[in-house]
């Protein structure tokens, strides 16, 4: 392939692409995003590769393995054009029926469909609920292209966004329109993207770098990764039109060594857009050189903190750096260096294609644009969700996600990852905007949304961020390495059953200190989890600090398993599935948990028949005395109760 | 390099251009208690008791002083109630893990942490204040590995390790050829901690 000389060569080439491709050929997509991956997505695409042959369809049926598709909940996903027939976890097995009786009788497989609420069985992609409500403008076209091939990006107007740039506009104009969009940082800080290009761009200096923040480290987030893996050209058009902007010729992605496919991806892409000349010299044959190398972190996850991740891009240990001037100004070896987050840069193109008015017409007051959060924890469809900004909290967890599973209630909702806080239900209303998630003790990071149902525990939840950020502290200042040691030690503490009166308050005392004290955002957001639920969940804490109880029935040294005697059926369901042998009594006779041997593992629970409902969790209250050895069951005449 | 006035503590200072408020602080004589800080050495951050309230308007703010950059008209606030209050916090965080060394119990006596005062047993045996007594000796505030690199230009000390895990050690390959006749970075050590990495390093080495 020839380097592309001109943005008419680019658009003369797309539609030779268009050309050769056929839109009413049926094409098997096989979504080979990281979730599907982990379900087999490899066997599936394999399978269909042989069974097309073997019905010797192989010239009339394409096959496509793209990017992740979103309903991670449900892979392996398969979606078949033009009809746009949805097949979800579809199985090896599955392969040979599908390629009959769809490929070649053109009929569905019902079975492999998805099912609504409703019973109804569903068809389109589209038409699934989980998709329906969502607005996919930046991941929707993960599910259309092989992130391996930069034709297909081509295909779907890949790269006219820069060539516009390159030929029909100047870098003040570009840079004027995306100030004009309002684009705010999609890496959880929200600072708007157009205004830090300016100071980079009027920053002295004639060596400017432009960097991808691909460093997502969140617990449960994987939203950029999804993008980086399905999609890299995206984020690399957006990279080079900011470059363009700034007057950078060095981009660099720094991207987690912990996401293999995302690197592959990434090099494939560099390669490929390299030699059809989207970077390297003269791009277009425009005049403007820019090239971008990969840095691989070394899976520290404060790296994604800016002025850690440039430490670390230099060659040092990645850790933050006390500085008061803006990277935007002096970053990477002292030179300006403008770092946006993987989201961010692949908006970019879209708002050069179809201009600012577009953009802000999705959102909110302050909030332009869509953003994509991966939803997950207990709600039902779990995966990567693209949402306007605007849209609630409700309609997210309930019209998306399908609600919480198991008919278990709700509890609370955890977004910005260790940084951000949980909301609870009487706030779910809350739009997804940057400014009222900060209102309401948390904040948008980069993405992540962790629901919560009734039988997480608060406390627990604090406990579990805290332990993440003090393993993830870099340890050089004071009040983060130790402030949120102190704290994780007191939430271990009350979670086993031995915090004391005034624990809740020491902790807001720590919490002040290492928020304002803090060298980094990392310290300086870690009292959040803590904070965010003493302030909704303040009751709970002190049920485990006074009562010795834990509401939820989670925290093992505050909870018990008892069997109600008049309940036991003597069956010895529990008896035989205790692990470690803790259950005594025999035929006949009285079931009894030999509470010193009990690990709480909650088995017996689970197995216990449920027309019995013979044991109980007891929290906070006095454990009933036992029965005697060998007391006998009393049943009732007829056995059943 | 021009000069600017600014305002710690109501009182009228001048400094230099370019200068941070911590030096701006310490040439009029306000002393602002730092652990990370040396002359030699770039400002390092790390110990934050260094931090003071700044005022702009109607908004304040708490910065490191170490690494601020004076600005004319700045008004700077050193010991007000939301730094004082970190301070104390910080330094009992501290003595948890150097209970008793000489820099803390003096910062400690001056800005009144729990029961300081009263105490008479120092290191291993010190009482518990706000925090369990979990002593590492060392404050990690990086004076010997800074020194070692941007002074000494060695690296023969260096941190390993992440959060609580963190410490300082002799890199065996480089110390046994720099240190015996340097040992430059013991006099630094606020703690005196360091001759036993030191020694820690060097039986590592031979055994």
């Amino acid at each position: 392939m020839p380097r592309l000389s001109s943005a008419t060569y680019l658009e003369k080439f797309r539609k030779e692409i268009l050309d050769h491709r056929e839109p009413n050929k049926p094409c098997v997509t096989i979504c080979s995003g990281t979730g599907c991956h982990a379900y087999g997505s490899e066997e599936v695409f394999g399978g269909f590769v042989k069974e097309i042959q073997r019905n010797g369809l192989k010239e009339k049926v394409d096959i496509r393995r793209t990017g992740c598709h979103g309903f991670c909940e449900r892979g392996t996903l398969v979606v078949i054009f033009p009809e746009e027939i949805c097949y979800v976890g579809v199985k090896p097995e599955d392969i040979a029926e599908i390629v009959s009786t769809t490929l070649i009788e053109n009929k569905i497989v019902d079975r492999l469909l998805y099912v609504g609420d409703d019973g109804n069985k569903i068809v389109r992609e589209s038409e699934i609920p989980f998709y329906k409500y969502q607005s996919r403008i930046v991941f929707g076209n993960n599910r259309l292209i092989d992130p391996k091939r930069i034709d297909d990006y081509i295909a779907l107007g890949g790269y006219s966004a820069l060539a516009k740039a390159l030929f029909k506009m100047t870098p003040e104009q570009v840079l004027e329109e995306v100030k004009e969009a309002n684009l705010r940082g999609r890496g959880g800080g929200g600072f708007p993207a157009g205004i830090k290009w300016e100071t980079t761009r009027n920053a002295p200096g004639n060596t400017k770098y432009v960097i991808v923040n691909a460093d997502e480290g969140d617990p449960g987030a994987y939203m950029d990764r999804s993008l980086l893996e399905g999609n890299p050209h995206s984020v690399l058009e957006g990279l080079i039109i900011g470059a363009y902007v700034i007057g950078s010729h060095q981009g660099f992605v720094y991207v987690r060594q912990e996401y293999p496919l995302a690197v592959e991806n990434l090099n494939i892409a560099l390669e490929q857009a390299r030699e059809y000349g989207f970077i390297g010299t003269n791009i277009l044959c425009s005049g403007f050189d820019f090239d971008v190398k990969v840095h691989r972190g070394a899976g520290a996850f404060v790296s994604g903190e800016s002025s850690a991740l440039m430490t670390a891009i230099e060659g040092s240990v990645g850790e933050p750096r006390p500085k008061y001037i803006r990277t935007a100004v002096s970053g990477i070896w002292e030179r300006p260096s403008n770092l946006n987050n993987v989201e961010t840069w692949a908006t970019v193109p879209l708002i050069i294609n179809k201009g600012a008015d577009w953009f802000t017409s999705i959102g909110t007051e302050g909030s332009k644009g869509t953003k994509i959060f991966s939803l997950v924890g207990k709600v039902n469809n779990t995966g990567l969700v693209e949402v306007p900004m605007g849209m609630t909290l409700r309609e997210i967890i309930y019209d998306i996600g399908g609600g919480i599973p198991g008919g278990k209630k709700f509890k609370a909702v955890q977004t910005g990852g260790p940084s951000g806080g949980v909301i609870p239900e009487s706030l779910l209303d809350t739009p997804v905007d940057y400014d009222e998630l900060t209102k309401v003790g948390s904040m948008m990071g980069s993405g992540g949304m962790i629901v919560m149902d009734e039988d997480t525990c608060a406390v627990d939840v604090a406990r579990y961020f805290l332990n993440f950020l003090a393993e993830e502290s870099c340890g050089k200042c004071l009040p983060c390495r130790e402030g949120i040691y102190q704290m994780l030690k007191i939430l271990n503490r009350i979670c086993e059953g031995e915090g004391e009166e005034g624990d809740i308050e020491l902790l807001e005392e720590i919490a002040g200190v290492v928020r304002d004290f803090s060298l980094c955002a990392l310290g300086q957001t870690a009292p959040n989890p803590v904070l965010s639920t003493i302030r909704y969940f303040r009751d709970e804490y002190e049920a485990h600090i006074k009562e010795k109880r834990c509401p939820a029935g989670l925290c093992k040294a505050l909870i018990s398993y008892y069997i109600e005697p008049e309940k036991c059926e003597a069956c010895m369901i529990c008896l035989r599935n205790c692990p470690v042998e803790a259950i005594t009594g025999g035929k006949n006779l009285v079931h009894v948990i030999d509470q010193d041997k009990c690990t709480k593992c909650g088995t017996c629970l689970e197995v216990c028949p449920p027309r019995f409902g013979a044991i109980t969790k007891l929290s906070g209250v006095k454990m009933p005395e036992p029965v005697l050895q060998g007391a006998e069951v009393i049943r009732k005449r007829g056995g059943k109760r | 390099m021009s000069e600017v006035t600014l305002i710690i503590n109501e009182e009228e200072v001048k400094a230099k251009e370019g200068m941070t408020i911590l030096e701006a602080a310490r040439n009029a004589g306000i002393d602002i208690p730092t652990l990370c800080y040396h002359e030699k050495l770039a400002p390092y951050g790390a110990c934050r008791l260094c931090t003071v309230e700044i005022i702009r308007g109607q908004r304040s703010r708490l910065v490191t002083s170490c690494v601020y950059p004076v600005e004319d008209g700045l008004i700077v606030k050193t010991e007000s109630e939301p730094v004082i209050k970190g301070r104390k916090m910080l330094l009992e965080l501290m003595w948890a893990r150097a209970p008793g060394v000489q820099p803390i119990r003096d910062y400690g006596m001056r800005y009144g942490i729990t029961g300081v005062q009263a105490i008479r047993d120092y290191g291993l045996s010190a009482p518990k204040t706000k925090f369990e007594i979990e002593p590492t000796f060392c404050i990690l505030c990086g004076l010997c590995v800074r020194y070692c690199a941007e002074v000494k230009k060695k690296h023969a000390i260096g941190f390993i390790g992440r959060g609580t895990e963190r410490e300082v050690v002799f890199f065996p390959e480089i110390a046994r050829e720099e240190c015996p006749n340097c040992k430059e970075c013991y006099e630094l050590c606020p703690t005196g901690a360091l001759p036993s990495h030191y020694a820690l390093a060097e039986a590592h080495h031979s055994t």
